[in-house]
């Protein structure tokens, strides 16, 4: 769960490296669930500039090379104008009721925020 | 359990009431801001220190390393990478971010 | 986010979910109104009531502000939630624990918090914490 948005925070950041040092370990991540400002890692309109790392490029293309399943909470992206029309591939909008769902199903759920 | 805590001792209360309510035997990841806590001299050590007794206490090497702290961690505490992390919140049932 | 309570309806379960309880634990330290947290936490505790598991919600720190009687926040225009919190019997999350040292230090007592709660101290929520499978901090 990461409920901080790209750049004005680290929990991205670290959420990232704990999900591909996760996968590196042969762990598998049920979910990627994207709250609060989280829900601005999914923005396609993201252009960072050349010399930094492109937060959302990034968790697609892990998301791409890993079947992992991004999804971002449909009322927080409401609330915040993210929706499906500047929506960054490889993400999917959808209801809370998603992170419940890991919850329950997943053997550990890990919380990165402010 | 292992609690997880990002915030500096210096600015917010997270790792003081993450302490309090650290049980005997869990074990504590100091992450992003919260590894400024880990470092010698700091007033934040004597409490820190403290919890050793009780609790593991774990610090978020390549953060720490981010903020030029490398070298200054106060004895006891473990420096781990992103997979040490990853161990540590397989190795416990649960886990908790004090936000 | 509704008042009404007792809604489970239109919840899209899948065939996993069913059958597992485990014990989910909503950790609140943030104070109300200053950030969001406290409002989408609670959106996710509302949610969480159609999915049946063994929910309960902790109120330490300045989480125990979200509790406060009398909130009236039409003077900064902004939702005013905390009536929400009167609704969560309605779905079934009965389970408020509001911890005592966090209110003394800051001058509240029970009587000031706006739906019943069961007040312990910090040593008795921290077992119920290790008592979870899911802890999410808020």
């Amino acid at each position: 769960m990461i409920n901080e948005g790209p750049y004005s925070h680290q929990a991205s950041d670290t959420a990232y490296q704990f999900a591909k040092a996760a996968l590196a370990k042969g762990h598998q991540i049920h979910r990627v669930f994207f709250y609060n400002d989280g829900v601005n890692n999914a923005t396609k309109l993201t252009e960072p500039p050349q010399d930094d790392r492109h937060i959302v490029n990034r968790w697609a293309k892990l998301a791409e090379e890993h079947g992992l399943d991004l999804v971002v909470c449909v009322a927080a992206g409401l609330r915040r104008g993210l929706v499906e029309e500047n929506l960054a591939p490889g993400f999917r909008i959808s209801g809370l009721g998603q992170l419940v769902e890991s919850g329950i199903q997943a053997d550990r759920l890990v919380v990165f925020g402010d | 359990m292992l609690h997880i805590v990002n915030k500096s001792p210096y600015e917010r209360t997270a790792l003081a009431s993450c302490l309090a309510h650290a049980t005997k035997g869990s074990a504590v990841i100091l992450i992003e801001d919260a590894v400024y806590a880990a470092v010698k001299g700091g007033a934040a050590e004597a409490e820190l220190k403290l919890a050793l007794g009780r609790v593991e206490v774990y610090a978020l090497g390549p953060d720490i390393e981010a903020r030029g702290m490398k070298g200054r961690v106060i004895e006891g505490v473990k420096v781990v990478d992103y997979g040490g992390f990853v161990d540590l919140a397989a190795e416990h049932r649960t886990n908790q971010s004090w936000l | 986010m509704s008042e009404q309570g007792g809604e489970k309806g239109g919840m899209d379960l899948e065939e996993e979910t069913s059958g597992v309880v485990k014990k989910f634990m909503f950790v609140n330290r943030k104070a109300p109104h200053g950030t969001i947290y406290a409002l989408e936490a609670l959106e996710v505790v509302l949610i969480s009531a159609a999915f049946d598991q063994d929910v309960s919600l902790a109120f330490l720190d300045d989480g125990v502000y979200q509790l406060a009687k009398g909130q009236d926040t039409k003077p900064i225009e902004v939702k005013n939630f905390s009536p929400t919190y009167r609704a969560l019997e309605g779905y079934d999350i009965e389970k408020l624990y509001v911890e005592r040292e966090s209110l003394e230090a800051r001058g509240l007592t029970e009587d000031q918090l706006i739906v019943p709660v069961e007040v312990m101290s910090g040593e008795e929520l921290a077992r119920r914490m290790e008592e979870q499978d899911v802890v999410i901090g808020c």
